[in-house]
């Protein structure tokens, strides 16, 4: 089978992510962008371990998934804080640090 | 069927990592069994022990490398292949152990704010509130930033020696993530702080999500993720050159954002003003080191082969980053944003000295290579600048740090000594001879302008006159401006800021009288293995 429409699904998946991070106002929506860009990064590393036959790409997707869910711990750890301060999670909003 | 063979470990070669990873660990086990009133002694003691300890490993390794004449790589490949331990790399360890140690120091400091860290006594009670306040009088600290700062250093160490993608990612999110929760932990300024956290992890995850998917993209290009098989890849050239390419771009998304270079600068001003002090030092000085030691080894070990490929970009943003951050430090008032941009344009000569690469054979015995040059650029920037947000971290009111600019004027009348070691520093920022910021331009000048790259070098002396008139700026407003109301105030600090201003100070004077030895060193262990 071809691994072309694996790569290009994961295209699709960065290229969304990467967007929201860019257009979504709130912190969390954001963070699960970039969750979904790191997915899509995942889907590329097992395709390519499928298509050059070896197992290194996927060892590393589960290092990524690892290291996803450490940066899940931080950020909402972050966000929450933010939240509770400002009672609201747009990323709009804390704008106190500028030019 | 084979039976299983162990990896060649090297425990020795790893033992500087091994040592700062083991302090951070055992810190957080002091965090949950050492009583409250006891954390502080113990935290900064095992965190000063962790430091000095890979510090002397990282010496010991050191001068394991033994630079032979006839041999051109030096340096051994440990731990299954996943940390090159050579010259560069193990030289980033040191300097990043004593860098590590100065941090320590900065962190540990309680006279400045009579008593107590200045991290958040509770940073769970929100700011103004009853809980706060409680924390406050109950003089309550924040010991995790010991173990946070030790797992930031370890990831800092093992940053520049990753030998493959994969070690050099999770290298990357091991010192981003402690740094991520570092900067939320102002004691005073908490929104500023909390907002820069905020900006910092969210921009910073989003770079990694580009780092992750250009590294997919470089394994699916060579089929492994070690650097010499990728550098293999490469070299014959056999693969989809648009994986490769592409994956180079992304990858150095990744890279760029860390470094602070534009057009990825953005947080970099946000995130240096909003953190708290010793913080924006450390990661000024540090985060600096390692990333660009790790640039270093992606680019010239991985994509040495095709550099004509990658080059005019790094031609792009380093000039783009030195105007960026020049020009825009002018219009600043406040002082750690304009330091912050200040470090852009660093960021900016680094990437300078960066374009001096070139093959072994065109060097010259003696002359310099780009690894050395910036890796000289970098030991000279991080002292200075560690020594300059030190002075910053004193400068105090009743509202805590005073770090808009009309609050310093004439600082020079109420503390002639710390004005003029400011001054000085400055002067060193903006690379005026006999400081080590002079040394370090000409080091990674002339290893570019070598290299061919002279468009950027004339770029960058420009930009360098630039600056200077903001550094100068800062230094006649505190030297010949009069005091506003009651003027500034220079609180007395302990023995631990002192150290770290003092060391600063006199490494950035040594450097820029008698930078030979070390850039002797330099041209001895910087070339990367394989």
């Amino acid at each position: 089978m071809s691994e072309t429409p694996f790569l290009v699904l994961s295209a699709i998946l960065f290229t969304i992510g990467a967007v929201g991070v860019l257009t979504r106002r709130n912190a969390i929506v954001v963070f699960m962008c970039v969750e979904l860009m790191l997915n899509a990064g995942n889907l590329a590393l097992i395709t390519f371990a499928r298509t050059t036959g070896t197992l290194d790409g996927q060892i590393a997707a589960f290092f990524v998934m690892v290291v996803a869910a450490a940066e899940v711990v931080v950020g909402l750890a972050i966000i929450m804080t933010i939240f509770r301060t400002r009672r609201s999670a747009s990323v709009d909003d804390a704008s106190l640090l500028k030019y | 069927m084979t039976g299983f063979q162990a990896p060649n470990v090297e425990w020795l070669t790893l033992s500087p990592l091994l040592v700062v990873f083991l302090a951070a660990v055992v810190g957080v086990l002091v965090e949950a069994f050492v009583p409250r009133a006891q954390r502080y002694a113990v935290q900064v003691g095992l965190s000063l022990a962790a430091m000095v300890g890979t510090l002397v490993a990282s010496l010991v390794v050191f001068a394991r490398l033994s630079p032979t004449a006839d041999e051109a790589e030096l340096g051994r490949v440990v731990a299954a292949g996943a940390v090159a331990a050579d010259g560069p790399a193990v030289f980033t360890w040191v300097l990043l152990s004593v860098l590590g140690l100065l941090s320590v120091m900065l962190f540990a400091e309680r006279k400045v704010e009579s008593g107590v860290l200045t991290f958040a006594g509770q940073a769970a009670a929100l700011p103004g509130t009853e809980a706060e306040r409680e924390a406050s009088t109950r003089g309550l600290s924040h010991t995790e930033v010991f173990p946070l700062m030790l797992f930031a250093i370890g990831g800092m160490m093992l940053f520049p020696a990753s030998n493959d993608l994969l070690t050099m990612f999770v290298a990357l999110e091991v010192l981003s993530l402690p740094l991520y929760l570092l900067c939320g932990l102002a004691r005073r300024r908490r929104l500023l702080s909390q907002e820069a956290a905020m900006k910092y992890f969210l921009l910073g995850a989003f770079s990694s999500g580009f780092f992750v998917y250009g590294l997919a993209l470089v394994y699916g290009y060579a089929g492994s993720m070690g650097f010499a098989q990728i550098a293999a890849a490469v070299s014959a050239d056999t693969g989809s050159r648009a994986l490769l390419l592409g994956g180079i771009g992304l990858m150095s998304v990744g890279l760029l954002f860390k470094v602070g270079a534009a057009p990825f600068h953005a947080w970099t001003p946000d995130v240096y003003q909003g953190a708290p002090t010793a913080v924006t030092a450390f990661m000024a000085a540090a985060t600096k080191v390692a990333a660009f030691g790790a640039m270093l080894r992606l680019f010239y070990v991985a994509f040495g082969g095709n550099r004509d490929d990658w080059l005019p970009m790094v031609w792009a943003v380093a000039i783009l980053t030195m105007v960026v951050g020049s020009v825009l430090a002018i219009s600043q008032t406040d002082v750690k944003r304009m330091l912050a941009y200040s470090s852009i344009a660093h960021a900016g000569f680094l990437l300078t000295g960066f374009l001096g690469i070139r093959s072994l054979d065109e060097v010259a015995p003696g002359g310099l290579t780009g690894v050395s040059a910036v890796l000289f650029y970098l030991t000279t920037y991080g002292f200075t600048t560690m020594a300059a947000f030190a002075v910053v971290s004193i400068v105090r009111d009743a509202g805590g740090e005073t770090t808009h600019l009309a609050r310093w004027q004439g600082l020079g009348k109420e503390s002639p000594l710390v004005a003029g070691v400011f001054a000085f520093l400055l002067l060193a920022m903006a690379g005026i001879p006999l400081t080590s910021g002079f040394t370090g331009k000409w080091a990674v000048f002339a290893a570019a302008t070598a290299a061919g790259a002279w468009p950027v070098v004339v770029v960058a002396v420009l930009m360098s006159a630039v600056a200077a008139y903001f550094y100068v700026r800062v230094i006649v407003l505190m030297f010949f401006a009069e005091p506003v109301g009651d003027g500034p105030s220079v609180a007395v600090p302990s023995a631990l800021t002192t150290v770290v201003i003092a060391v600063g100070t006199l490494v950035t004077l040594v450097l820029g009288i008698v930078p030979g030895a070390l850039i002797e060193l330099l041209g001895n262990v910087g070339v990367f293995i394989r």
